[in-house]
């Protein structure tokens, strides 16, 4: 098989508040065969906060992101939901309006670059489920993550809005029903946990300016979870991890109830499942400590 | 050429919510089994609940065209216009096992039946109609361009239906919040020519808790309206009516968007610890535990440790020729 090879748009929080997601992409992506060539050029995607004061100027950022992939002829890679939303939703728009296309494309030639709608961009966890394929997965996995109960936490920028999800994939994810965590886990010998919060939101975005709300979402997620009998939660989206891993003092004292459970990133369950040492996944990261490794 | 399509049939088991206020303490579920062909839509199988099972089954039904919002309910935790989906894409979505439900559990009066009230307070509250001095005896037409028309985009096709509303996790915690079908709204009647209110609706959009800012980003509203106006859209425009009409005052929201763009322009990344600083100012001192805590996990870089995006020029470039927020 040839060996597949992506640009990689880390995003910011990978290499500040989740080094762990960052450490645990790389030593997963060696172990499935994957090279990935890190877009160091990148900026912000302006993480839908930019969105909201300055629209073109997050179309024209996030379209030199993805004019940087199409240089490298690859797919892009996300490893951040926020970030999947804003790189797939700046495509869709200027896929779909020649104009706007046109006016970003005159911003970008002052700096030599232009955008032309050729890469595909995809978040790591489609990239795995489309391109490798779960059963492939499923062979390489080592050691088995039989023994625990593993709540997955979707994160609403992967599966929401559905005509990203529709443009991106073979078989897209129903947002009210998704599937594609939950087939992870069971593909590294986990059990899954299924519970109502799991396609919610956790919050995230308005952790400054509506810290009751940001954590009674956060909250309700981590009471379901540990409700359905979970060890631990996976995530494919960093700003849930944080969301969800670092303040349950905070989320305890406004949902009204003790909760707290490791949180993983996604690609530190795989990597747990394919041999990666803890050092390698860098499981030292996390404020809810991962004792069971 | 034949265009007889083939009618199938299957079984499906309905978990229906029921309850009545006046009598029950809590709301149950009932179980109906019941073959369903490809031709119905869920109002048909509310119907046949009704006429075939339970004669006391309650839900709301009009106009049976999708056009006067009744009808609004939840299948397997989805916004639902029950005569306006068909049974085939259901089962097709969920299976065979199908969870009937009203829009709100904790505002059910008697099982599909709630009480509507917050979303046509809040609806009102942001005066959805124009705002206008009438002339009572005109002369000429009152024209609109198509230009102009186009502006209200197609906020103008909601029917009311709280599909988005009951679907937003922020009004399910905290009443406050206008909701999405009041900010569309709202949007509809700001984008009008014609309207001469002023800034009055922005600023009560703009208002903590209550207002844009508390929206959680999750397109929540977007995949739940079944007139797909996409109400983050509207909410995403008012957000930039806001900065453009010189409504937005400095709070920690408004800091919080105007920052990705210093954030960008100094470092191409952003520099979260300085984001935080920057919304919060003086108030950044109640993060200080949580930072320690994030410290000692090796989660947090200091200023001088980000790593910048590299050919930083063009990035600082495009954030100089490409802004359209002068402000």
């Amino acid at each position: 098989m040839k060996k597949l090879k992506y640009a990689l748009f880390t995003g910011c929080t990978a290499k500040q508040s989740t080094p762990e997601q960052y450490m645990s992409t790389m030593a997963v992506a060696e172990k499935l065969g994957i090279e990935l060539v890190e877009l160091v050029e990148a900026s912000c995607c302006g993480a839908s906060h930019l969105q909201d004061y300055d629209d073109f100027l997050s179309l024209v950022l996030n379209a030199r992101n993805i004019a940087y992939a199409e240089k490298h002829g690859l797919t892009m890679v996300t490893i951040c939901n926020t970030c999947q939303l804003n790189s797939a939703m700046t495509k869709h728009r200027l896929d779909n309006n020649a104009d706007l296309k046109a006016r970003v494309n005159e911003k970008l030639k002052e700096v030599g670059l232009e955008y032309k709608g050729t890469s595909d961009i995809t978040h790591f966890l489609y990239a795995i489920i489309d391109d490798i394929g779960l059963d492939k997965v499923k062979e390489m996995v080592v050691t088995p993550l039989s023994q625990f109960n593993i709540a997955p936490f979707y994160g609403c920028h992967n599966i929401r809005p559905s005509e990203l999800q529709n443009e991106t994939h073979n078989s897209p994810e129903n947002p009210y029903n998704p599937s594609s965590l939950d087939d992870l886990i069971i593909a590294c010998g986990g059990e899954t946990v299924d519970y109502a919060e799991k396609n919610k939101c956790c919050g995230f975005h308005v952790e400054l300016q509506a810290p009751k709300t940001s954590a009674i979402l956060a909250g309700n997620a981590v009471a379901g979870a540990m409700d359905g009998n979970a060890d631990w939660i996976v995530t494919p989206c960093p700003l849930c991890h944080l969301k969800l891993d670092t303040q349950t003092g905070h989320l305890s004292k406004e949902i009204g109830r003790d909760v707290a459970l490791p949180v993983l990133h996604m690609q530190q369950m795989i990597g747990l499942a394919l041999g990666c040492t803890k050092e390698e996944l860098g499981l030292k990261h996390h404020v809810e400590s991962v004792d069971f490794v | 050429m034949s265009t007889e399509h083939k009618i199938t049939k299957q079984q499906v088991n309905f978990k229906v919510f029921r309850f009545n206020a006046d009598e029950d303490y809590l709301p149950y579920y009932e179980d109906y089994n019941m073959e369903v062909t490809s031709e119905e839509v869920v109002l048909d199988i509310l119907n046949r609940i009704k006429w075939e099972h339970d004669g006391s089954f309650s839900y709301r039904r009009s106009c049976r065209h999708g056009i006067c919002g009744a009808c609004a309910i939840k299948v397997n935790g989805r916004a639902t216009l029950a005569c306006k989906e068909s049974m085939t894409d259901m089962i097709e979505l969920f299976g065979n096992e199908l969870t009937i439900e009203p829009q709100s559990k904790k505002r059910a009066i008697k099982d599909m039946i709630i009480d509507k009230s917050d979303f046509w307070d809040k609806h009102a509250d942001v005066k959805p109609y124009v705002v206008t001095d009438v002339d009572e005896t005109p002369t000429l037409e009152n024209l609109v361009s198509p230009e102009d028309a186009e502006q209200i985009n197609d906020a103008d096709l909601c029917i009311q239906c709280g599909a988005c509303h009951y679907s937003c996790p922020v009004v399910e915690v905290n009443e406050e919040f206008f909701g999405p079908a009041a900010f569309a709204a709202a949007y509809r009647f700001e984008s009008d020519v014609r309207d001469e209110i002023g800034t009055q609706r922005l600023e009560a959009v703009h208002q903590t808790n209550q207002g844009v800012w508390d929206c959680v980003k999750c397109f929540e509203c977007a995949e739940a309206c079944p007139k797909d106006i996409n109400p983050i859209e509207k909410i995403t425009s008012l957000h930039q009516m806001l900065f453009q009409k010189g409504v937005a005052t400095s709070n920690v929201a408004t800091r919080h968007a105007v920052g990705f763009k210093h954030s960008i322009a100094r470092n191409g990344v952003l520099d979260e610890g300085g984001m935080v600083l920057y919304s919060e100012r003086a108030a950044v001192v109640k993060h200080i535990p949580l930072a320690l805590n994030m410290f000692r996990k090796g989660k947090i870089v200091p200023p001088w440790g980000i790593v910048k995006s590299e050919n930083l020029d063009e990035i600082q470039k495009l954030v100089k020729s490409s802004s359209t927020a002068k402000f």
